[in-house]
């Protein structure tokens, strides 16, 4: 086992201290008294108080979250079918293009992305709003449900599926009884993951958005350009503690589930021996 | 019947993210193609030809006499987009550098950490991946100003006593991106490192290497992969960016994909933004390819 040097922790140390005080400093920003977000006046949490009479931008969190809601789900089912179809199936006609197709999304620029949605709605004549932005978000989001899931099917033990065949059960029977329960924790974190990614969105949903279909982070964009104001850094603060307690709460239980099957496990060889 | 149902069950598997993905996906890509020969007007949707396919196949050949490249021909007579394309891309590679330089050394003490608080520290690495991009970019704004946070900072302990321009230069860009995109390089990097038998450095010390000598020729190689890849996801999408050059950066930063957001929403010509962005999905096709062999070995090696 190598050593853990000071020149590690120290980058370690360094390196999280980078990535984490930006949104500290934010969230204490958040509580400021002073409507100048760099002098610090004070405690008060009168920004947030002012946020629940801002109709406008409630309305535009409501059809965020709704976006997400659906977003996550389909991009889910369609993400999990299609890294279904990479792991199990190695060979199909189009399998490079399909790979492809799955792989690109991750890595391309958002502007792009955007603007070729946007054509194809108005190609197809279809009304831009809530439902041009759910199918944009279900699009980009369900390539990075599709590895995470794969990613776990890869480390899948194989045998206890062609088990559940050889003993007549269907595939997809199989599925449902035995894959699926299997790679719940993975899937769960996919939707999570499409999730926050459509909740965050800005340049996809401006690109495909249409009159009165306006979310969040668009809000959020329009005011930014005017100016640094604490109300802002209140929505930040709202939106970082959600996030962070979905994604500690998720976590928290698959680790209870581990341990759990951990448990059983054990004393199911128990009983064996 | 079951059997049957089993049967058409497997192809749909493949056939629905499939279809969905050929609709969503590439289909646009030819839209935007043919979008960027046609010629601006001011109407809904605001360029022609506009295809009518109720005229069928005579009415497609009739539109596509009238494509033109008149667009590409400006795009090359205009040096603000050559320009553009080329701040894009000095500005992604010097800021994928940067967060490699930053992001290795995070990697390599977190695959150096115990065993037990590995998961902890992965987890620390992937959380602020799940916060808004716009709210972490948001963030810097008021450390970066001139009356901001690290100024306040450095004239209190006496660095300096003048403040520092940062905010709207390339030095604010260059910090958001490396800002926003190090998980995407330390994730990779860390899986490599991770997967490293570490009785190869310590056979190389015995051997006589220096520690130093020894992560150069072993670790470092060994990693290659990782930081191909982690390299990738942050160039590519880098080049295109939008809301960090428009957010940190000031008036005379180009970079592409502002230029394209601004001729698209400002503008509202569809048409030049429709070539803007053919010519930046050409440049960034070679790395794209690239990319997805990179995934699909890793993919072959994980069977």
């Amino acid at each position: 086992m190598a050593k853990w040097s000071r020149f590690n922790i120290v980058s370690i140390v360094l390196g999280f201290g980078f990535l984490y005080l930006p949104i500290v400093l934010l969230v204490i920003f958040s509580f400021n008294e002073s409507k100048l977000v760099t002098v610090w006046a004070g405690f008060s949490t009168r920004w947030y108080a002012q946020l629940w009479h801002n109709q406008s931008l409630l309305d535009a969190a409501w059809v965020t979250i709704r976006v997400a809601l659906l977003s996550a789900t389909c991009a889910t089912v369609l993400g999990t079918l299609a890294a279904l179809a990479l792991v199990r199936y190695t060979r199909f006609r189009g399998r490079v293009l399909f790979s492809g197709m799955v792989y690109a999304p991750l890595v391309m620029p958002e502007v792009i992305t955007g603007l070729s949605l946007l054509l194809l709605f108005v190609a197809v004549g279809l009304d831009r709003g809530f439902w041009t932005i759910t199918l944009a978000h279900i699009t980009f989001t369900m390539c990075f449900v599709a590895v995470v899931v794969q990613s776990r099917l890869l480390s899948f033990d194989q045998s206890i599926e062609e088990a559940a065949l050889d003993l007549g059960a269907t595939p997809v029977r199989t599925f449902f009884a035995i894959t699926l329960p299997v790679i719940a924790p993975a899937v769960f974190s996919g939707w999570m993951l499409a999730f926050t990614l459509s909740l965050d969105d800005l340049v996809i949903s401006s690109f495909t958005t249409g009159p009165g279909a306006t979310t969040l982070p668009m809000k959020i964009y329009s005011q930014v350009r005017l100016g640094v104001t604490p109300e802002i850094n209140a929505i930040c603060t709202i939106l970082i503690g959600v996030v962070a307690l979905g994604v500690l709460v998720a976590s928290i239980v698959t680790r209870h589930r581990e341990m759990q099957r951990e448990r059983d496990e054990r004393a199911a060889f128990a009983a064996i021996g | 019947m079951e059997r049957i149902a089993s049967a058409v069950a497997s192809r749909l598997v493949i056939i629905v993210p499939y279809a969905w993905l050929l609709f969503f996906f590439l289909v646009p890509f030819f839209i935007v193609f043919r979008i960027s020969l046609s010629q601006t007007v001011i109407a809904m949707p605001p360029y022609t030809p506009v295809f009518d396919l109720a005229g069928g196949l005579s009415g497609i050949l009739e539109g596509m006499r009238e494509f033109s490249v008149d667009n590409y021909v400006w795009l090359t007579e205009d040096v603000l987009y050559f320009n553009a394309y080329v701040s894009s891309l000095i500005i992604a590679a010097v800021s994928t550098f940067l967060t490699l330089l930053i992001g290795y050394p995070i990697a390599y003490g977190m695959a150096q950490a115990p065993r037990s608080i590995r998961p902890t520290l992965l987890m620390l690495v992937i959380l602020p991946f799940w916060t808004s991009f716009l709210i972490r970019v948001y963030a810097w704004i008021a450390i970066l100003k001139p009356e901001g946070l690290l100024n306040q900072f450095l004239i209190t302990i006496g660095v300096i006593d003048q403040p520092l321009i940062i905010l709207n230069t390339n030095w604010a860009i260059y910090i958001g991106i490396v800002y926003s995109y190090l998980p995407f390089m330390v994730l990779p990097i860390y899986s490599a490192l991770e997967k490293m038998d570490h009785t190869l450095t310590e056979a190389a010390q015995d051997l006589g290497c220096t520690p130093i000598t020894a992560f150069w020729r072993v670790t470092f190689p060994l990693s290659l992969a990782g930081v191909v890849a982690g390299c990738l996801l942050v160039f590519i999408p880098a080049v295109g960016e939008f809301v960090i050059p428009d957010l940190l950066g000031g008036s005379e930063t180009l970079m592409i994909g502002k230029t394209l957001w601004n001729e698209f929403n400002s503008n509202r010509d569809w048409p030049v933004s429709s070539a803007v962005a053919t010519i930046l999905l050409l440049i960034l096709v070679l790395p794209i390819v690239y990319f997805q062999n990179v995934q699909a070995k890793a993919d072959s090696e994980g069977r």
